[in-house]
């Protein structure tokens, strides 16, 4: 039995000198903490709030949706109050200035939302806007792009509306979705004189529902459900918003929380090496205890008793600076979050936190603290037999099976997926091993190709690299991985921009005109030719659904098992189709080939998107189609794998030609301006005179895309700024644990009679070299990563941002070499004699 | 009745594929309350030999039976325990542990028996050897020979039936050292306990009432006085 009165004292007693140096190696793994438990509070109470406010999330206790006008409900008379929308994608026009955007217009009968509300400066738009007359509401977003004001006037179709309020709000909508598509809220009953409504538009019709309180929505809906089915009518409650909304913070807070644990991750490489320079210098200690008659077991207890306290005393710092720093992320998220959340003090979250911290002090301090077991008291004797080597320990590789268990479990627990959490755990260990390689690989080639020609300062600062408590390895991971995540995020936005602004060269298409009617049609095409630009495509459009798959109709389908049945939404989206015979520039035929009509017999071949229906769909397979009420017989002759990066109409299906010329259609143009000041022109012109004609061009489109990516990568940054703060902790840890060290040689090489310019330029050196090592393994690493993801996810070329990777390189580099001199300033001040007397 | 008893001890190091013998056929027996020195020229196994009778390390062949047990059946751990009980050691460079105070550096051995007096026996100890207004002190504060005193306290704190002494006086001025001599005879006289001491001293080894001379690991002369 270990003596448990004996060891804490023991430790306690070790404490009293090593208090600071402990500190400093739990230090790391505080930012980790503090991210997790603000995450996790976060996460929980974002959750609370989602239930709280789930009415408000939905406006409404039930929300009937379809493509087609909901007629009279059954249920109407069951609620206490109806609202309805109709809504689609339009262009609206500012006349002041004839500047014009798509947006989303949504027509408005009914007090909707009955649970929470619009919000509107000024506060009484939303009153004004419903007490008649041709106003509406616009988007905060869209008023801020057009520079309009309230009481400005705005076209929407062939009427002009005047603004009533400027749109804060809207329950359950995220910011993203508003720069996405930004709202523009019109009466309904002006609805019709718009002209926006007409064929081929693609509309949604809501209809919301307020019910008694205390109404159980769900038993209400139930003998209605199969009808909906059949008319293909979307029902939405409350409930099912609340899990939908759930289910989609909850991913993200998990992701957020791996985020965090890699932070956390980073901090532990941090603690292990520094509890490494601890116990090499106990080791001396360690012998003298043996040789006193404590069992190996007993002196490990003693120093783990040490890390414990410390562990805890971290996990409980980081877990109140965590609860603290929660306040600052509903600001950081707003974006991102359809409801207002609250901010509170979780106490699982908290506990969570310092069960964590703990477990992965001990777990990472266990590592180098292995070695005082193997420790032989005839160190006493002969104090060069201390360092042994521990690859032949069982207990390590326990230990580091216990860690790559852990971080398993960690990551399991997150992401809930087997898969998944290998996943992750895998990449850990490769990005990990890749940084522990890469830093190698710079120390050898250093070592190996160092000119012995170089000056003395520069050759003894990288010999300084290899001082045995240096941590040089542990920095350029910590500090490496960091410089990593920042980079590939910061690299691979910038590649996406770029992706898009390239679109815009010669010859590539750059504006898109659709909802184009055939007899508009004519007109258009000559307003485009009259400015001397070219029609790149003009295609026609016909929309249909889908009756049957080889004979199987949708309620067919309902009764088929899982692996046997379609999916569904085949069965209830609507097709937008072409014809032609030809493939365009982006496309290319993976399987079957392209079948005229008549070629073979009066048989109609389609040619479908590759991956379409997944695996169940195969060259031959018959599907019937319904154009506006009349069934075609097609069978599938080629799919077509089909690039969707530059602007162009991409369709599922593709018909022959001489099927469809009769059918109703509309159709799309595509063309290129020279400038930016030619789209805005020919848009106003074409919207002024068509305003059920949508046009887009590739600038409005990079602007969007530009924004989006801000408030994304934004929260990312913020993410990977804990990594970053836990390496420059990490540095400032193992620069103050070498301090004596350095200070030993600064004294060693001034007695050999270095004079002191010489010496702090050695210093200064070698932190250049280390915040130089750290960075390359970092921008290297993420250069490999943001090369696999454009190659393999986004089928983009590589284009390295040598510009940006420079300005890292140059910011963490000197970062390094401040923190270096702080530290050094207060070696000077360090009396000499306390090192002399080796009082470290 | 012997407290120590060395028989064919050997003791070989094996330096890629060169063997070096270090110790080579080592035989000796020990009285209670024996005082006896180990001599010889550098690197001739002194203090290899003396690590080998504490137990410290364990042996290439041949076996030490210290207090009627052999050491190369016992455990690292149950050798630790023996050590614990009948063991005590003073260092060349006096091994304090650095982050105890004086008095907490004696107390250790005490505390390890789980005696109840240990403060004041350490106490008593350190009055004994002259450093009752030290005790709160830290080792970095002290000069060598307290440092030695000290550690010579801790040596006797578990009232050892034998102690190990690895050149005791090594590290310091002839004065002090000779302080420390008189310090250890002093208190083996008083408590009965075996003496086994490594040094170069040829004074301090007449001091003791046998003498081994050891050169290139074998015993060349073991004479009693
Ligand atoms: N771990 C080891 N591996 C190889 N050789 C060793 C090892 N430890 C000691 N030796 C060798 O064993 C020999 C005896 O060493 P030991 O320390 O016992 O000598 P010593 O008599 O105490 O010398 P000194 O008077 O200088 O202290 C030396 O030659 C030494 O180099
Ligand atoms: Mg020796």
């Amino acid at each position: 039995m270990p003596d448990f009165a004996w060891i804490p004292k023991m430790a306690l007693r070790d404490f009293r000198k090593n208090i600071s140096r402990l500190l400093l190696f739990v230090s790391s793994i505080v930012v980790g903490i503090a991210a997790l438990v603000a995450i996790s509070s976060f996460g929980d109470n974002l959750t609370g709030d989602i239930d709280n406010q789930a009415k408000e999330l939905l406006g409404a206790d039930l929300v009937l949706e379809n493509n087609k006008p909901i007629g009279d409900q059954p249920i109407d008379s069951l609620a206490t109050l109806t609202a309805s929308e109709v809504n689609f994608a339009s262009m609206v026009a500012f006349p002041q200035t004839g500047a014009s955007r798509l947006t989303q217009v949504r027509a408005l009968e009914g007090d909707f939302p009955f649970y929470g509300k619009l919000e509107t400066i000024p506060e009484s738009g939303d009153a004004d806007f419903r007490s008649g007359g041709q106003k509406v509401l616009v988007e905060k977003v869209l008023m801020a792009q057009f520079d309009a004001q309230v009481g400005d006037k705005i076209k929407v179709g062939n009427l002009e509306f005047e603004i009533a309020g400027e749109l804060q709000g809207v329950p359950g909508q995220t910011g993203i979705t508003a720069t996405v598509a930004p709202a523009v809220y019109i009466p309904m009953a002006y609805l019709e004189e718009t002209g926006l409504v007409q064929y081929g538009s693609r509309v949604e019709y809501n209809r919301y529902f307020q019910f008694e309180t205390n109404t159980d929505v769900e038993a209400l809906i139930k003998p209605f459900e199969e009808e909906w089915e059949i008319d293909r009518v979307d029902a939405d409650t409350v409930e099912d918003r609340k899990r939908s909304t759930g289910r989609s913070f909850e991913n993200l807070s998990n992701f957020l929380s791996l985020v965090a644990f890699i932070a956390l991750l980073l901090g532990c490489v941090g603690v292990a090496s520094a509890v490494n320079v601890f116990v090499k210098e106990k080791l001396a200690s360690v012998a003298v205890l043996r040789c006193l008659g404590v069992s190996s077991r007993d002196v490990l207890l003693i120093y783990l008793f040490e890390i414990v306290v410390m562990g805890l005393v971290g996990a409980i710092i980081g877990s109140i600076l965590g609860t603290g720093l929660q306040f600052i992320l509903p600001a950081v998220f707003a974006e991102f979050l359809p409801v207002e959340v609250s901010v509170r003090i979780s106490w699982l979250s908290i506990g969570f936190g310092v069960i964590t911290g703990l477990f992965v002090s001990i777990l990472f301090a266990l590592l180098p603290l292995l070695k005082v077991r193997k420790v032989s008291p005839m160190a006493t004797l002969r104090p060069e037999t201390a360092d042994s080597t521990l690859f032949k320990d069982p207990m390590r590789w326990l230990v580091i099976l216990g860690i790559l268990v852990f971080i398993w479990g960690f990551s399991y627990y997150l992401l809930g997926q087997l898969d998944w959490a290998f996943g992750f755990t895998g990449f850990v260990v490769f990005a990990f091993g890749i940084l522990w390689g890469v830093g190698q690989l710079i120390m050898w080639s250093v070592r190996k190709f160092l000119p012995i020609t170089l000056r003395y300062t520069v050759r003894q600062s990288l010999a300084n690299l290899y001082r045995p408590n240096n941590q040089t390895i542990s920095l350029i991971a910590t500090i490496g991985l960091g410089t990593a995540m920042i980079s590939t995020l910061f690299f691979l936005q910038s590649q996406l921009l770029e992706e898009a602004k390239f679109a815009d060269k010669e010859d590539q298409p750059n504006l898109l005109m659709f909802d184009i009617q055939s007899p508009q049609l004519d007109e258009v095409r000559e307003k485009v030719l009259s400015r001397n630009l070219k029609i790149i495509q003009e295609v026609p459009i016909v929309t249909m659904q889908l009756n049957e798959i080889n004979g199987i109709d949708k309620r067919e389908n309902e009764e088929l098992s899982e692996e046997e049945n379609y999916s569904r939404w085949m069965y209830n989206r609507e097709y937008r189709v072409t014809y032609r015979d030809t493939l365009i520039e982006t496309e290319k035929i993976v399987e079957g080939e392209l079948i005229p009509y008549g070629a073979r017999g009066d048989s109609i071949f389609v040619s479908l998107s590759e991956g379409f229906g997944g695996d169940r769909m195969k060259i031959g397979d018959e599907i019937e189609f319904n154009v506006q009420g009349r069934p075609i017989k097609t069978y599938i002759g080629s799919f077509r794998d089909i690039k969707f990066n530059q602007i162009s109409t991409n369709f599922i299906v593709l018909f022959p030609e001489g099927v469809l010329d009769q059918a109703p259609k509309f159709h799309v143009i595509i063309t290129r301006t020279n400038n930016d000041r030619e789209s805005a022109a020919i848009q106003s012109e074409v919207v002024r005179e068509f305003p059920n004609i949508s046009v887009v061009n590739l600038g409005a489109i990079v602007e969007t895309l530009e924004d989006i990516l801000n408030k994304i990568s934004f929260v990312i940054q913020f993410m990977a700024l804990f990594s970053i703060v836990t390496g420059i902790l990490v540095l400032i840890s193992s620069l103050i644990i070498s301090k004596y060290q350095r200070m030993r040689e600064s004294i060693l090489l001034r007695t050999l009679g270095a004079d002191s310019g010489t010496v702090s330029k050695i210093n200064t050196l070698e932190y250049f070299f280390l915040g130089s090592l750290a960075s390359l393994s970092g921008i290297i690493l993420s250069f490999l990563a943001t090369w696999l993801l454009s190659v393999f996810v986004f089928e983009m070329s590589f284009r390295p941002a040598w510009g940006a990777a420079f300005g890292l390189y140059a910011a963490i580099t000197l970062l390094t070499i401040v923190l270096g001199w702080l530290n050094g300033r207060k070696i000077i001040n360090q009396p000499p004699m306390e090192i002399l007397r080796g009082n470290g | 009745m012997n407290i120590l008893s060395i028989q064919n001890l050997s003791k070989t190091y094996q330096s890629g594929n060169r063997k070096l013998t270090v110790l080579d056929d080592v035989n000796f027996d020990l009285a209670i309350g024996e005082t006896i020195s180990i001599v010889g020229p550098s690197g001739s196994g002194k203090t290899t030999l003396l690590g080998l009778c504490a137990g410290l390390d364990s042996a290439s062949s041949g076996s030490v039976v210290l207090n009627g047990a052999s050491l190369e059946k016992l455990s690292e751990d149950q050798r630790a325990a023996i050590r614990n009980q009948h063991v005590g050691f003073i260092f060349q460079n006096f091994q304090l542990l650095p982050t105890l105070t004086a008095l907490e550096n004696v107390m250790v051995p005490l505390e390890l028996k789980k005696r109840k007096d240990a403060r004041t026996k350490a106490m008593e100890l350190l009055e004994k050897v002259g450093l009752g207004d030290r005790m709160t002190h830290y080792p970095t504060q002290l000069s060598g020979g307290e440092q030695q005193r000290v550690s010579i306290a801790r040596a006797f704190a578990n009232d050892p039936k034998i102690l190990f002494a690895d050149e005791p006086t090594g590290n310091l001025d002839t004065e002090t050292g000779e302080m420390i001599e008189r310090l250890i005879f002093d208190l083996n006289k008083e408590k009965g306990t075996t003496l086994v001491l490594v040094t170069h001293d040829t004074e301090l080894a007449a001091k003791t009432q046998r003498i081994i001379h050891i050169k290139g690991g074998k015993i060349q002369e073991d004479n009693h006085a």
